[in-house]
């Protein structure tokens, strides 16, 4: 718990805006953007109140995220009257989501509800008149926020983090008695032990990370691809999602020669569609660039859409097509059924058995609402409902497992370099302690019982 | 018949480890001071395990120490086995114990009382606390004793240990009386619910003593002390002396058997015990029951000191009648034809509210009344000695009207052991332990001095001689890690061979000489080899060098978790606030507040009830108060 460490937010509204602003505030504000941005002049020589060019960098992959530009605000003339930074990236919610969460892993924290808000009353920039309001926004969101919390902690979610916790409270208790009643003849905690379970925690913690679908989708969006042969309507489909002409569409077979990709929002999850050259047997050099490419989209998409022509039906390409998909998850869109006879896209609904499909007109703008709900449905099994307050819990839950995920690293590396028992305890103690921050527990109290209650000990 | 027997400053109600240390600081700050005990034969007594130190409270010696206590000093005088315990587990968990002679070290321990300056020593049961009512203030303003003597006072610290009330329990038999056998004090505790001081009734238990002639250690593991002895007082710099052995033995089936035939004996299973017992310290009836898997269970035969044959019985605390302790002992190999001299007993007796005081020790709301000790819901010598220190020194800067010493849970033990008591309670006797300490690896029981020492200093309680060598010590580390940073090891054949017979990688390049020794595997004392320049280095200078090398990332890491508790610890909260006027504090919270009234944000965040919430109101209206000011 404190109110003094640096904090981080997405200070536009969500949604697909023009520019996104992440805002970060706090004494470590200057350190933690210093580490990720690289612009012309180092950031600790940029001038306060200034406005900077430069791009956000992963510092360990080196992978650049975003061209921004940056403000250094130096304290006390701030907002929140404490260093302020403010990045305006190119918006899109993945953008934003990975600014952010390098920003968290970086040091700062998600912000609470009205944090912001808060910290600038606290520090005295707020008129004093408004000192009331502020606390009834306070307890608002914090009746909001425990609202949120109590139906995760009920959820599946809570009960894995609860596994892992108790896990790690049996193992400090175990390392606790050892160092605490050195002279009692309890079974020592072995490394070879401590190892073990440290490493089923990890398990379980990765699970989690990989099984929480439903934040990851809100947080990364869902990588898309679009398949079919040469044009059966695939840029067509794309451009009509994503509402302007990005991809060039035109009758001529095999026009879209290379990857072509676009963030769109339906129902609410960023859906991250590529459009691919279209998938046949080619001895054209240029396009087999372009189909190879494809065929590594696909193994690395998480949803495939396939696209068959109503009016030619399901061909044999088609189904050397359906093979190259393999076990993704996968929607096939009966494509151009204003053309096709009713007979015809029976035909092909027939060969589609046990296979999630839709009848479509891109044309026509026919089936596409169905293309964004059975979406919803596949990713989410129904469960989706975006709202902020899911978004901030979920990020706040990611970077906390994150961070335990990152102490866990550390344990094992003591281990590896031999380091003591006291020094390894440090950091399974922050692995416990940042899980404890989900569930809303404290460890000393939960560690002194557990050792009393397994441990025979006395005198 | 009443009479006026005198005054002073501050007078001491007991003369166990508490009184001992407070009324030694008090004396020794130049203020007039008076000890009071039952029984000046008991002073400094140890009715249970005649050892000091130990995992935690080894770390509490060494802290009582360096603010300049009497503990760690006597300890070193007295002892007669010395150990360090978890070498293996790393530096922040190295702890020292020592058995000691435990008539020598009463008798010690006497001589420092009776020989200190403004300190008069008095036998006399301390019967009521004489507190007067001062604006609608409570002041304290004297003590009378059972023999009718009235002293008058400025301040009076409890530190009655488990005599208020005592009740000893043995099997079916109870009987009013102190530990050892000594006077109960059955008459404090209702002078103190005249005051609506709130009591607790506590427990514990003692095991029983041997003659050691009738012990066949043939049949028992010998357990010597350590070659190398490491003192407790930062002051001496080496101890030689011989030591005696301690001996470890085991139950068996056939003494859990009679253990369980018997139960519906026991004191604790009868319901004749009210009083609440540590987890920490289980009779061994409570194992037995409850740990029904374990086959056997160890016990350790300790010496009670050099003069005397009785032997310390560690691990078979009781309260089963005697008749059955007896048959239950001689089960144990070794024990077959033991004579006992003391049996094993369970104690009961009354303490305070620990949540009553603030964390300088004084009661919130009687001026000038401290309590130290096991009367504070603690138990054991070194959780006593560190509470008596730090009451004695409050009162003793509340007399000079200077700011009170408060040690927070990162400058030491002593600060996790009085912020625990005084901010969340204790359903059970506290026990110090490593775990409790949020920051350990920083408070360390090798760097006591370096936390402490200066603060002993300003308060007056360290030599001028001492502080002089003190700050040598402190020069010395700081110059040789600054030397070690500066100095390069090139890749010559002399280090790559030191570094092969140490199966250490080796280097292509220079490297500082205070990277290498961040290997683990390089010690620092090795280092000699490739490092021509190395000063010759006291043992302690040189400890400190490599423990600040080894572990630098784990302690910066440490150092910034203690950086972010300081912010909400450096928030004071005024006494004066009615937490029922701040608008947005759950119902909880505001009882809560008002009841303990913290003394900083960060106190406040941890008594039970108060939630992060609850915080943010707090912050809030503290930030309205300021601007409105």
């Amino acid at each position: 718990m404190n109110f003094e460490d640096t904090i981080a937010a997405i200070s536009t509204p969500s949604g697909t805006g023009g520019i996104g602003i992440i805002r970060i505030s706090g004494s470590r504000a200057f350190e933690v953007v210093e580490k990720i941005f690289i612009g012309k002049k180092d950031f600790n020589k940029i001038k306060s109140h200034t406005i900077n060019y430069g791009k956000i960098i992963d510092p360990v992959n080196k992978i650049t995220i975003d061209e921004v530009l940056v403000s250094k605000m130096k304290k006390p003339n701030t907002f929140t009257r404490e260093d302020i930074v403010e990045i305006n990236c190119h918006g899109g919610m993945v953008v934003l989501k990975n600014i952010l969460e390098l920003v968290l892993k970086e040091g700062a924290r998600p912000s609470e509800p009205g944090e912001f808000t808060k910290r600038a009353f606290l520090n005295g920039r707020i008129d004093l008149s408004q000192a009331e309001a502020v606390i009834d926004i306070i307890n608002a969101k914090t009746d909001e926020s425990s609202k949120a919390a109590v139906s995760q902690l009920e959820g599946k979610l809570s009960q894995k983090v609860k596994e892992a916790r108790n896990i790690l409270i049996e193992l400090i208790a175990h390392i606790e008695v050892t160092v605490d009643y050195p002279e009692h003849d309890i079974e020592e905690i072995t490394s070879k032990k401590i190892r073990y379970e440290i490493v089923n925690v990890k398990k379980k913690l990765l699970d989690i990370i990989k099984g929480f679908e439903r934040g990851k989708i809100i947080r990364e969006g869902i990588d898309a691809v679009i398949v079919g042969r040469p044009n059966v309507g695939k840029s067509s489909l794309l451009n009509e999602l994503a509402g302007k002409n990005r991809a060039i569409v035109t009758d001529i077979p095999g026009t879209t020669r290379d990857i072509i990709e676009e963030y769109v929002n339906l129902n609410g999850i960023p859906v991250r569609i590529i459009d691919t050259a279209g998938i046949r047997e080619t001895e054209d050099t240029v396009e087999i660039i372009g189909v190879e490419k494809t065929h590594k989209a696909v193994d690395e998409a998480q949803l495939v859409i396939m696209m068959v022509d109503a009016k030619i039906g399901f061909t044999d390409e088609d189904y050397v097509i359906l093979k190259r998909i393999g076990n993704k998850k996968l929607i096939v869109l009966i494509n151009k059924i204003d053309v096709a006879s009713p007979q015809e896209v029976s035909e092909i609904e027939e060969k589609l058995k046990g296979i999630n499909y839709i009848k479509t007109s891109i044309i026509q703008e026919i089936g596409l609402n169905q293309l964004g709900d059975m979406i919803t449905e596949l990713f989410t099994k129904g469960e989706i409902n975006l709202n902020s307050e899911v978004l901030i819990t979920n990020t706040r839950h990611k970077s906390l497992i994150d961070k335990a995920i990152s102490s866990i690293d550390d344990v094992l590396e003591a281990q590896e370099n031999d380091m003591p028992l006291d020094l390894i305890s440090i950091d399974i103690v922050s692995v416990a302690d940042y899980l404890g921050q989900i569930t809303g527990e404290s460890i000393s109290e939960d560690v002194t019982h557990e050792i009393f209650s397994r441990f025979c000990l006395g005198k | 018949m009443e009479f006026f027997a005198g005054e002073y400053e501050v007078v001491v109600i007991g003369a166990g480890h508490a009184g001992c240390e407070a009324a030694l600081a008090s004396a020794r700050l130049g203020i007039k001071t008076v000890i009071f005990s039952i029984n000046l034969d008991s002073i400094a007594n140890m009715p249970c395990n005649p050892n000091i130190g130990g995992t935690a409270k080894g770390h509490l010696v060494r802290e009582i120490d360096a603010l300049g206590g009497e503990m760690g000093k006597n300890t070193d005088k007295t002892f007669i086995q010395s150990k360090i315990l978890n070498r293996a587990k790393g530096p922040a968990v190295f702890s020292l114990r020592a058995q000691v002679d435990r008539r020598l070290y009463q008798s010690e321990m006497k001589g420092v009382l009776e020989l200190q300056e403004n300190l008069d020593v008095k036998q006399a049961e301390v019967t009521e606390l004489i507190i007067e009512d001062v604006d609608g203030r409570k002041i304290i303003s004297g003590v009378k004793t059972f023999t009718g003597a009235f002293y008058k006072c400025k301040c009076v610290i409890m530190t009655t240990g488990t005599y208020l009330k005592a009740k000893i329990i043995i099997g079916d038999i109870s009987y009013s009386s102190g530990p050892d056998g000594l006077f109960p004090a059955n008459k404090l505790s209702d002078s103190l619910k005249e005051h609506n001081i709130e009591l607790l009734r506590f427990k514990t238990g003692t095991p029983a003593r041997l003659n050691k002639r009738s012990i066949d250690f043939s049949k028992m593991e010998e357990q010597p002390g350590d070659e190398v002895i490491v003192p407790f007082s930062f002051e001496c710099e080496e101890i030689k002396k011989d030591q005696v052995s301690c001996y470890l033995t085991y139950t068996n089936s056939e003494t859990h058997k009679i253990i369980k035939q018997n139960i519906h004996r026991s004191a604790l299973f009868g319901g004749l015990i009210e009083g609440i017992g540590p987890r920490y310290c289980p009779s061994i009836e409570d194992k037995v029951t409850r740990f029904k898997d374990k086959e056997s269970h160890q016990v350790f035969v300790e010496p009670m000191g050099l003069n005397t044959q009785e032997m310390y019985l560690q691990g078979m605390s009781t309260s089963l009648p005697e008749d059955v302790q007896i048959e239950m002992m001689k089960t144990l190999p070794g024990l077959e034809n033991v004579s006992v001299m003391r049996n094993a007993y369970a104690i009961e007796y009354d303490c305070i509210n620990p949540t009553q005081l603030k964390l300088t020790l004084e009661f919130k709301n009687i001026d000038g009344l401290f309590s130290a000790g096991q009367i504070n819901g603690s138990s054991g010598y070194e959780e006593a000695a560190a509470q008596g220190l730090i009451a004695g020194i409050n009162a003793v800067l509340k007399l000079k009207g200077e700011e009170p010493l408060i040690l927070d849970r990162s400058q030491g033990y002593i600060g996790v052991l009085i912020d625990d008591l005084v901010t969340k309670g204790t359903e059970e006797p506290y026990r110090m332990m490593t775990s409790r300490a949020e920051y350990r690896l920083l408070l360390r029981q090798d760097n006591a001095d370096l936390r402490l020492t200066p603060i002993g200093n300003t308060v007056g309680l360290i030599s001028k001689e001492r502080y002089l060598k003190f700050e040598e010590k402190k020069r010395q580390i700081e110059e040789e890690i600054k030397r070690l940073e500066k100095t390069i090891a090139s890749p010559s054949d002399k280090v790559i061979k030191f570094l092969n017979s140490r199966n250490s990688t080796p280097i292509s390049s220079g490297i500082k000489i205070k990277d290498l020794l961040k290997r683990p595997e390089i010690s620092y004392d090795s280092l000699t080899e490739i490092d021509e320049k190395m000063p010759q280095l006291s043992f302690q200078v040189k400890e400190q060098v490599s423990i600040t090398v080894k572990y630098e990332g784990y302690i910066k890491r440490q150092m910034i978790q203690v950086e972010q508790f300081k912010k909400l610890e450096k928030r004071k909260l005024n006494k004066n606030i009615n937490y029922d006027e701040i608008k947005g504090l759950r119902l909880e919270a505001r009882q809560k507040l008002n009841k303990f009234k913290p003394e900083s944000v960060g106190q406040a965040s941890r008594i039970s009830g108060v939630s992060p919430a609850d915080i943010s109101v707090l912050l809030i209206y503290l930030e309205t108060a300021r601007n409105k000011e």
